[in-house]
């Protein structure tokens, strides 16, 4: 009988087991993924559909990692129901797996819309790599793509495509691209790169059919936009985004509202049961709520606070919030935070745009505390920012430097530039 | 593990820790040539100036480091013997993630070869570059856990 057990084997699994071993060097730890290789890191997904790595340059940790930690793999195996009471994990080969302390981190799976034709043969997502071997084989006699949603995968896939010469259609509905990560002028400046590299995109519209190929109506020959034109291709990427993999846990008396639903500790209301990662809904300190926030580091962090309760060792999440860097194109971009306020009177907001430079900046202040972060083009100090955002450090004083060219650590109140100097904060 | 402390009332930002860091880093490790080489060898110091101030920052060797909790591929490591934070220059994919993370600002971006660029104490050195050429010792180093 394991002591631990975790449920998904990617970043949150990953750093649970570590947190643990940290403590716990010797408490049997089994681990239970779909996947036969796990440890892989998924936002290298798209680095792999261009072309410029392969698996095993995409594995995030040493291949004998579970080894080492001395985890029992139970890998290609699927979770098919958990008995709460009983403290119980039945597998599908009808393998029962008891737990002490249980962790859920079965991630996320792609939202697909219900469009008609999306059962045709090219319809791919973009969140595992399976899914992106066989796009990968399926672009070796492909020549034009559509891309649906342009967020960060939808970008990072596009992207990939362009690498490997295909002719690529973006299509999104909101009317700017990364409008989750943006605001006008920012995306201006990546659909601008993007046109330049030859993509095309369609802002404010959907793809409201697939049609078939003329030679053969089971495979894509291309896409219906909603003001009804159409757009030839053969493949469709729909990569809208994720929604939390609840399946295992729906109906169940583990607290759901889109995700599991956590306390700091990543504890859910069950006892002995944590959930971590993509499937659950953690702190965001901006908005200061619960929500999802599918993201890498996050989900990494949180498994790994989960492992150290799990093992005893109480550790708070400090919480995260909507951030991402992009390499896209050539233009590194950092987004953090309320980025695009809906009602921006209620905020101060510093911005620097130097569109021939492909460079923009935008601090977003609420009484003189960073809340918002949009990098374009210059993203070296976004750490400091975001430091000052995360701790809530008043920059009434300096806030003006924000923006400029010369803001580093030389700025900051004499206290923080101290500690910094000596070493470490956290 | 050795740590860089740096002294804001001592240094004088003239700059020579960033100087001798490049040459450091570079290949012909030669102070004329070294300013010549592509790709440009990059210090992974950074004076930081706002005047009158001016003190130097490299990486901290943070205990729990963001950036290795953010790295998405895996190079950004811990070295459990030292606590030193290792970088994995064929293992990075210039995602940026970590530079989102790091209060100090003191991982540079190297866009030539699209990863970035740390500290790493200077292994081989018996003193960091950046500390046994500051002309006026605002740069020191001290032993700190593990």
């Amino acid at each position: 009988m394991p002591k631990y057990v975790i449920i998904g084997a990617s970043a949150a699994g990953i750093g649970a087991v570590e947190a643990i071993r940290d403590v716990d060097p010797v408490g049997t730890i089994a681990v239970i993924s779909e996947e036969l290789c796990p440890h892989y890191s998924r936002p290298m997904i798209s680095d792999f559909v261009s072309g410029q790595v392969s698996f095993p340059e995409m594995m995030c940790r040493e291949d004998d990692f579970w080894r080492k930690n001395d985890v029992q793999e139970l890998l290609g195996r699927k979770a098919m129901t958990i008995d709460f009471p009983k403290k119980r994990v039945t597998l599908d080969n009808g393998e029962r797996v008891i737990y002490e302390e249980l962790l859920i981190a079965t991630g996320g799976k792609p939202f697909c819309p219900r469009i008609e034709g999306a059962d045709k043969d090219g319809v791919f997502t973009f969140t595992t790599i399976s899914d992106a071997e066989r796009l990968a084989e399926k672009l070796e006699n492909s020549k034009s793509i559509v891309v649906i949603g342009a967020g960060l995968i939808g970008v990072s896939v596009t992207e990939a495509l362009v690498k490997r010469g295909l002719k690529v259609t973006l299509v999104e509905l909101q009317d700017k691209i990364l409008s989750l990560l943006l605001d006008a002028n920012g995306s201006d400046i990546m659909e601008d790169v993007m046109r330049r590299a030859g993509v095309t995109i369609v802002a404010g519209q959907s793809v409201q059919k697939i049609i078939g190929n003329p030679k053969n109506d089971q495979a894509v020959g291309g896409v219906v936009l909603t003001k009804g034109n159409q757009i030839a291709c053969d493949a469709v990427i729909v990569a809208i985004g994720v929604v939390p993999r609840t399946d295992l846990v729906t109906g169940t008396e583990l607290k759901l509202n889109r995700g599991i639903i956590v306390d700091n500790f990543m504890k859910t209301n069950l006892p002995d049961v944590y959930a971590s990662g993509d499937v659950a809904e953690a702190w965001d300190f901006t908005l200061t709520q619960n929500r999802l926030l599918p993201l890498w580091p996050l989900a990494m962090s949180q498994g790994k606070v989960a492992g150290y309760n799990m093992a005893g060792k109480k550790t708070e999440y400090a919480g995260g919030t909507n951030m991402s860097s992009l390499k896209y194109f050539g233009i590194p971009v950092v987004s953090i935070g309320i980025t695009n306020p809906k009602d921006p009177t209620t905020f101060e907001i510093l911005t620097k745009h130097e569109p021939e430079k492909n460079l923009y900046k935008k601090i977003v202040l609420k009484d003189n505390i960073v809340v918002g972060i949009i990098l374009v083009n210059e993203i070296e100090r976004a750490g400091t920012l975001f430091h000052l955002m995360k701790n809530r450090v008043n920059v009434k004083k300096f806030k003006r430097e924000l923006i400029s060219e010369a803001f580093g650590l030389a700025v900051l109140p004499a206290s923080l530039r101290k500690t910094m100097c000596q070493g470490y904060i956290r | 593990m050795k740590r860089i402390i740096a002294r804001e009332e001592i240094c004088m930002g003239c700059g020579l820790c960033e100087v001798y860091c490049t040459v450091q880093h570079s290949k012909t490790k030669d102070i004329i040539k070294a300013y010549k080489e592509t790709p440009k060898p990059i210090s992974r110091v950074r004076l930081e100036v706002a005047k009158p101030i001016s003190f130097a920052i490299q990486c901290r060797n943070c205990e729990d480091a963001p950036c290795v909790i953010a790295c998405l591929s895996g190079a950004m490591t811990v070295d459990e013997e030292t606590g030193l934070i290792k970088h994995n220059k064929d293992k990075c994919i210039g995602c940026w993630t970590c530079v989102m993370v790091c209060p100090y600002g003191a991982l540079k971006m190297d866009i030539s070869g699209k990863v970035v660029a740390k500290c790493d104490l200077c292994q081989e050195l018996e003193s960091p570059a950046c500390v046994a050429n500051c002309p006026n010792r605002a740069l020191t180093v001290k032993e700190v856990r593990p």
